[in-house]
């Protein structure tokens, strides 16, 4: 099995802050992490691989120079090899050019059996990557999976979906996208880090995936970002101070009105049932 | 205001039946079609039954059906690949589906096979009234920012929308509209196979349709007290939700959290102990009809969406309102 992983840095949210003032983003660009549902998704592979000896597992990641840091990261956690699209016409990709650009990869470096790629990142939370990749590539796609098993040349996928879960199955080569059930990632040990560092990552850029230009960042992208604000929240709040237990025991008769008024407190069907 | 196609609704449809949300699309729909003086369309893929005339007067101008050779609904390939083909046919100038497991699934498939954009989770669509462009608005990283985003120069501009972003508006009786079907056909094959759905028992599905949901967060301040809280709700009839932070904390399952990576609910009354208000935890709950927040600073921002803001500490409360809850149970049983 040859297996590529979708894995993007993102913000580490703890350090993702907005200033008050200009409700502009505060965000460290020292301060990334390997977007945490792609830890799923390596870890995952890295499962696969064990169970099928002589697997190979690239991960592939666009981004800023600094993002080959999540490629040792997955190389820790069970990736053989690793490659950064790196370039300045990457810049400003919105996940159609990401995706383009991300289909174009795989297309040239060719050959795959399994493409597992997060469900969503935790900074653009869109979701749309790898279902747009697969498209790209002409794939079958499989969202929102929690239980994954590679029988023969298919795969039978468990999908959380609203109101319960379903199997398919699907011939390969096809693109996956997993929830965090799917698995526990464990921390990778230093071990596996030194051993990691050895890997060498390409940086590649449009010329090397066979790609305009302008089919990537900002100019390949389809969607704009026209305004960014904070939005103007208002009720009119009534406010009942309650800083000690008699005031808090009038709040929660106030809040048993509020119940009450909408019919939604019920005379005698308390918790006897 | 002129655009030059329909909108497009695409009809969430679950085991063979057109589901509920689809009313809250098309209610979208509408609300930019006064704009533009154009048709809705509700495209239902998937399935020839139901009852169409209903989606009519729940606001759709026309029901586009598009039923024969639909393997099985649930398959991402052969519903993108008919929702390709129904764009290319009708030429929507605007495509809008529910952002659910199915929606967020074939609308970025279908997007890239047509080379537009596609933004996700929108909470507010509208028309800019400069280049009559659709402003599709979600909530952006970094607390309390929302981003409005266009698709300038491709075509159809497509958008999911968050579930509960609008109600739906009141079915009228006396709508006229037209049910057509469509043979558009799948092109290509597919290499899926559905095996097999298990409808979950769990409670997963009350939090969402809850009329009572209490959501507690950091402010709860320990485990035990969550557990509380959760009591609180059972004694309440509501459904138990949780912020994110809380769900971190190991006080709650992921099937509580409440917001944009979570679920978004729209109860009656929304009851909010010790949540600070992230627009991403807003995103979840601002639709609620009455929002009560409970918190020791004033400053809160859960306090701007509240209709009732207590300042407060929020496990006193939850143990004010237990004592309240019991003591009127007690008496109400004698009633
Ligand atoms: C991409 C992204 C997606 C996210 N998705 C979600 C999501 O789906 N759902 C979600 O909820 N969050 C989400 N978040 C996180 C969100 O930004 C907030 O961090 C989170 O909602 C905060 O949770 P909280 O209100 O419980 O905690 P805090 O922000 O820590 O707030 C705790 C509040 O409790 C109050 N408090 C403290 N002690 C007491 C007391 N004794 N009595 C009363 N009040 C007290 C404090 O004043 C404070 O207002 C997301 C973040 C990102 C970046
Ligand atoms: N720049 C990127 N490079 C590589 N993979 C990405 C990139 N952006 C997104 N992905 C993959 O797509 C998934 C969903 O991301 P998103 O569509 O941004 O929510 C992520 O979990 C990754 O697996």
């Amino acid at each position: 099995m040859d297996i590529v992983v979708l894995i993007k840095q993102v913000p580490s949210t703890a350090n993702t802050r907005m200033d008050p003032e200009t409700g502009v983003m505060i965000r460290d660009a020292s301060e990334t992490v390997l977007n945490p549902l792609d830890e799923h998704a390596i870890t995952e592979a890295a499962r696969i691989k064990g169970r099928f000896p002589g697997s190979t597992v690239t991960a592939i990641t666009m981004g800023p120079p600094a993002a080959r840091r999540v490629l040792l990261e997955a190389c820790a956690r069970g990736a053989d090899r690793g490659i950064l699209l790196s370039h300045k016409a990457f810049g400003g990709s919105d996940t159609l050019a990401t995706s383009r650009v991300l289909a174009a990869t795989i297309r040239k470096t060719g050959g795959f059996d399994l493409i597992l790629a997060g469900e969503k990142a935790t900074d653009g939370e869109t979701g749309q990557t790898g279902p747009m990749t697969a498209a790209f590539l002409n794939l079958p796609v499989v969202t929102f999976v929690n239980r994954l098993d590679v029988e023969g040349d298919s795969i039978v996928a468990r999908r959380i979906v609203e109101e319960g879960e379903e199997e398919v199955l699907v011939r390969l080569p096809a693109l996956v996208t997993v929830v965090r059930d799917i698995n526990n990632p464990p921390l990778p040990t230093v071990r596996q880090y030194v051993i990691a560092k050895k890997i060498i990552f390409p940086v590649w850029g449009p010329q090397d995936i066979g790609m305009e230009e302008a089919d990537a960042g900002l100019k390949g992208s389809a969607t704009r970002v026209a305004k960014i604000f904070s939005p103007r929240l208002s009720r009119n709040t009534t406010y009942m101070e309650a800083g000690n237990e008699a005031k808090m025991a009038a709040a929660a008769t106030a809040i048993l009105e509020v119940l009450k008024g909408r019919d939604l407190m019920k005379k005698g069907e308390g918790h006897g049932n | 205001m002129e655009i030059k196609g329909n909108i497009m609704v695409l009809a969430e449809v679950r085991s063979g039946n057109v589901h509920s949300v689809t009313y809250e699309m098309i209610a979208w729909g509408r609300r930019l079609a006064e704009k533009t003086d154009v048709l809705v369309d509700c495209l239902v893929l998937g399935t020839g039954e139901g009852d169409f005339e209903e989606l009519i007067r729940g606001g759709a101008d026309r029901v586009l059906v598009v039923s024969p050779g639909m393997p099985d609904s649930r398959l991402a390939t052969p519903a993108a690949s008919l929702l390709v083909s129904a764009i290319r046919g009708e030429r929507p100038d605007i495509v809008i589906a529910p952002a659910t497991t199915y929606g967020r699934t074939i609308m970025p498939i279908a997007a890239a096979r047509l080379g537009t954009g596609l933004t996700a989770d929108c909470t507010d669509l509208d028309i800019d009234p400069k280049d009559s462009l659709l402003m599709q608005t979600r909530p952006a990283i970094g607390g309390n920012i929302m981003a409005t985003i266009k698709t300038p120069r491709t075509r159809p501009q497509m958008a999911t929308v968050r579930p509960r972003s609008i109600k739906p508006l009141p079915a009228d009786t006396g709508r006229r509209g037209e049910v057509v079907r469509k043979d558009y056909s799948l092109e290509g094959e597919w290499q899926e196979r559905f095996i097999s759905f298990i409808r979950s028992e769990e409670g997963d599905a009350n939090l969402e349709s809850a009329e009572i949901v209490l959501t507690g967060g950091k402010g709860i301040k320990s485990r035990d007290n969550f557990k509380q809280l959760a009591e609180l709700a059972g004694l309440m009839g509501a459904g138990l939700g949780a912020t994110r932070d809380a769900v971190e904390a190991g006080w709650a399952p992921f099937s509580c959290q409440v917001g944009l990576t979570g679920k978004t609910v729209a109860p009656k009354v929304y009851i909010a102990a010790g949540v600070s208000g992230k627009i991403q935890h807003l995103a979840g709950m601002i639709t609620s009809d009455y929002i009560v927040a409970i918190n020791e600073d004033p400053k809160a921002q859960i306090f701007k969406v509240a209709d009732l803001g207590i300042i407060g500490d929020a496990p006193m409360a939850v143990q004010e309102l237990t004592r309240a809850f019991k003591s009127h149970s007690e008496k109400g049983e004698g009633a």
